[in-house]
């Protein structure tokens, strides 16, 4: 009985849908019209974002990427579209999708995307793009290269980590602070680069032996890929038992592991990556020293907006203290004023230029 | 339930072709061909179709107009009833469009479909020695590592290395099926468990290998190798079209596994030992070079699948380059039912699906996702037999055979 309802209801809902479709094909074709002619009344600007295979909800770059074109759709009026990449062959297809459909800007996220984003820049020289996470590199010829119509967003965000770095250092009563990766890749081992290079200077300002576990300037500490929090928790639980009290995890959602272990331990403190961590995992908000923010969805608003104002720039952008591209929160009442002030000081000078974030 | 539809609950039947039929539980003299091709066609078609059905149901109750209408359902319920229609007839019109609505959209079918067709292939051929190469995923990166590896290193003239990126390719994947085989045969280790583990060592030496001076370019510290030289790519034969020469490696490779099952010594053997290795055995055939060579022809297969992506649409080497393309291939290997042709079959409709999901995606911005789903709920369907003929009231031809049961009871 319940076989044949079944069956009955099945076939019932299979031609529904094949007499829904066949009667609402027109109305379905003007329902379309109708909301590009909406969207085009707010503003002509379509702003178009390709992730990678890691997905727009990484909680990590391609997120952060992506909350620079919400924000941009609720600001700007610009319509957004995002493509997600389910795997490695979808780069280029997408992007030409979007090419095709006359995105007036393109925005590619992520170093995977590299090679494909300068095919299409070579082929489509009127159309925008602006790649998050690449600065585009000539290994032949060893030389930087640029195009005209692709605006590359860089993010020194060594210069936030050496002030994560010196509150580290200055906050840490074990002596020992640590630090693990995701991959060993440039972008994220530069957050490393700049944790060590302050550290390293607090040493020297107070005659201090604070020590770095997990980077030692080449090499370090990774789990091997940005999903496992599992791999986060136990890296974590063995920087906490060689006696690490401040920890930076620069692995996107791996972190979370991290903020497990930190919280089953006693006295141990986090500096989160790419987001202030108190507004991306506000539950865990004690637990954060600071957090190393590398504002990719300004980069990204800034370079819708530059388009919708018709001013868009290409080349290189890197993202600094100066330009408030990285940064640190504002330090709590938590950190001693006297550090705070330190680290004040060490911001101007990375501004003006004085302060290396490159460790020795 | 009739009493064949208990004995039905069971494994699915992945080694089951019309020959084999006769041989195993059918008294019956053998139906005509289209008898025996229409019933075997019953339960893939079927399981795509249902799949397609659950599919829709997903668009409609994860589209927020969709979600509103029928929230409204008792003021305006033509209105819910004509926005779901709506929303699905747009995304499966812009998946079908972007499979094959026009020659680029067949170029990209067609490209993706390439690997699954031989990883396909290696899971099937190992079917038929009622060996489960869950391997191929790792077969394939051992295949893409060393095929880019002599498609950037090699400084020979192109049509030759092009070759050479394939053949060393091929025995990349041939030694990791290989191992899984000789293992198999000499130690019972079971090839499930080896080919799982052997994935994991293919994909961390992948890792490894692209922080080395062989593969990395210098100067930039990314994962990403070397590009693949021009004259390694294999050659396009539409211009404007991503789609390459690899496609017809993989339809030479369906018929050339089609022969050695149906028409050699060989293959012969090799379903002898799939459907009782003790009566091969008996019978004087070498059951552990058998198996032991069975993987490594898989291995080979996969491997190959695995080469036409760097040399193919990527051009360059990356740690995710295969993906999961490893264990779709096991989808289309149970979808095709182990047989070249089907698996040929299921090839395309795999590669279509995955081309069409971007268009789809690009139009509607209906997740991939989606796709995904649909795809693994094609093989829910093709995996349990009883389910479709439940909901369909079909009977099907379907012999059951002994092949995945034994292939876990024989270590």
């Amino acid at each position: 009985m319940s076989r044949r309802f079944l069956r009955m209801a099945a076939l019932g809902a299979a031609l529904v849908l094949v007499a829904g479709a066949c009667a609402s094909e027109d109305e379905g074709s003007s329902d379309t019209t109708e909301a590009s002619g909406a969207d085009s009344s707010g503003s002509e600007i379509t702003a178009c974002q390709v992730t990678d295979t890691g997905g727009v909800d990484d909680r990590s770059f391609n997120q952060t990427a992506n909350d620079g074109l919400v924000q941009a759709e609720d600001e700007l009026g610009v319509q957004g579209k995002v493509l997600e990449s389910s795997s490695e062959a979808d780069f280029e297809p997408n992007i030409k999708a979007f090419v095709d459909q006359g995105c007036d800007l393109i925005i590619p996220v992520g170093f995977l995307l590299d090679g494909a984003t300068q095919a299409s820049a070579q082929e489509n020289p009127d159309q925008k793009y602006a790649i998050v996470d690449v600065d585009f590199f000539d290994a032949d010829a060893g030389e930087d290269i640029s195009y005209d119509n692709v605006e590359e967003l860089t993010f020194a965000t060594d210069q936030a980590a050496f002030l994560a770095g010196y509150l580290a250092a200055g906050t840490s009563t074990t002596g020992k602070v640590g630090t693990y990766g995701g991959i060993n890749i440039p972008t994220v081992t530069i957050f490393m680069d700049g944790y060590l290079a302050g550290v390293q200077q607090y040493n020297a300002d107070n005659g201090t032996d604070v020590e770095v576990l997990g980077w030692d300037g080449s090499d370090g500490l990774f789990t091997g890929d940005f999903e496992d929090q599992d791999k986060g928790k136990q890296t974590t639980k063995s920087l906490i038992d060689e006696g690490a009290d401040v920890i930076m995890p620069v692995a996107g959602p791996v972190g979370l592991g991290s903020v497990e272990a930190a919280n089953e331990a006693d006295g141990v403190k986090l500096v989160w990556v790419d987001t202030d961590g108190c507004i991306s995992v506000p539950d865990a908000c004690d637990l954060f020293l600071t957090s190393v923010q590398k504002k990719m969805d300004v980069a990204v608003f800034d370079s819708i907006k530059s388009v919708v104002d018709d001013d868009f720039k290409a080349g290189l952008y890197t993202g600094t203290l100066e330009n408030d591209g990285v940064g640190i929160p504002e330090m709590g009442s938590d950190i001693p004023e006297d550090l705070a002030k330190k680290v004040d000081e060490y911001k101007a000078a990375i501004i003006s230029g004085d302060q290396s974030v490159t460790p020795s | 339930m009739t009493v064949d539809d208990t004995s039905d609950g069971r494994a699915p039947d992945p080694g089951e072709h019309p020959d084999a039929g006769g041989t195993t539980q059918q008294e019956s003299p053998t139906p005509p061909f289209w008898r025996r091709a229409f019933d075997s066609l019953k339960v893939p078609v079927l399981a795509v179709f249902s799949a397609l059905v659950v599919g829709a149901l997903l668009i409609m109750f994860t589209d927020e107009d969709v979600l509103y209408a029928w929230a409204r359902f008792f003021n305006d319920p033509l209105r819910a009833l004509e926005r779901s229609a709506t929303t699905v007839w747009e995304a499966y019109s812009a998946l079908l469009d972007g499979a094959v609505g026009s020659p680029a959209a067949i170029s990209e079918s067609l490209l993706r479909a390439t690997p699954l067709i031989l990883a396909g292939l290696a899971v099937a051929f190992a079917f038929k020695a009622a060996l489960f190469n869950i391997g191929a995923n790792g077969q394939m990166i051992m295949g893409a590592m060393f095929a880019a590896w002599a498609g950037f290193s090699l400084d020979i003239p192109g049509p030759l290395v092009i070759l050479a990126s394939l053949v060393v390719g091929t025995l990349a994947g041939a030694v990791w099926g290989g191992i899984a085989g000789v293992l198999k045969a000499t130690t019972g280790a079971h090839e499930v468990i080896t080919t799982i583990m052997l994935n994991f060592i293919a994909g961390f030496l992948l890792a490894y290998a692209l922080t080395t001076d062989a593969f990395l370019p210098s100067g930039t510290g990314n994962p990403v190798s070397k590009p693949i030289l021009d004259q390694a790519r294999l050659p396009r034969f539409i211009s404007g079209e991503r789609v390459d020469l690899g496609i017809f490696l993989a339809l030479g490779a369906v018929l050339l596994i089609w022969w050695v099952l149906e028409r050699s010594t060989f293959g012969f053997q090799v379903k002898a030992v799939g459907l009782n290795p003790h009566a091969a055995r008996y019978a004087g055939m070498k059951v552990a070079t058998i198996t032991a060579l069975t993987m490594a022809i898989a291995g080979g297969l996969a491997g190959l699948g695995g080469a036409t992506i760097p040399i193919g649409p990527t051009g360059t080497l990356t740690a995710g380059i295969i993906g999961f393309l490893g264990f779709d291939a096991i989808a289309v290997a149970l979808l095709g039912k182990s047989n070249p042709f089907g698996v040929l079959a299921a090839g395309l409709l795999f590669g279509a699906l995955n081309a069409g999901a971007v268009t789809m995606q690009a139009e509607t911005q209906i997740p991939v996702d989606i796709v995904i789903v649909i795809q693994a709920l094609i093989i829910l369907f093709v995996a349990a037999p009883a389910l479709v003929r439940a909901i369909y009231r079909v009977r099907t031809g379907d012999a059951e055979s002994p092949l995945f049961t034994s292939s876990w009871g024989s270590g």
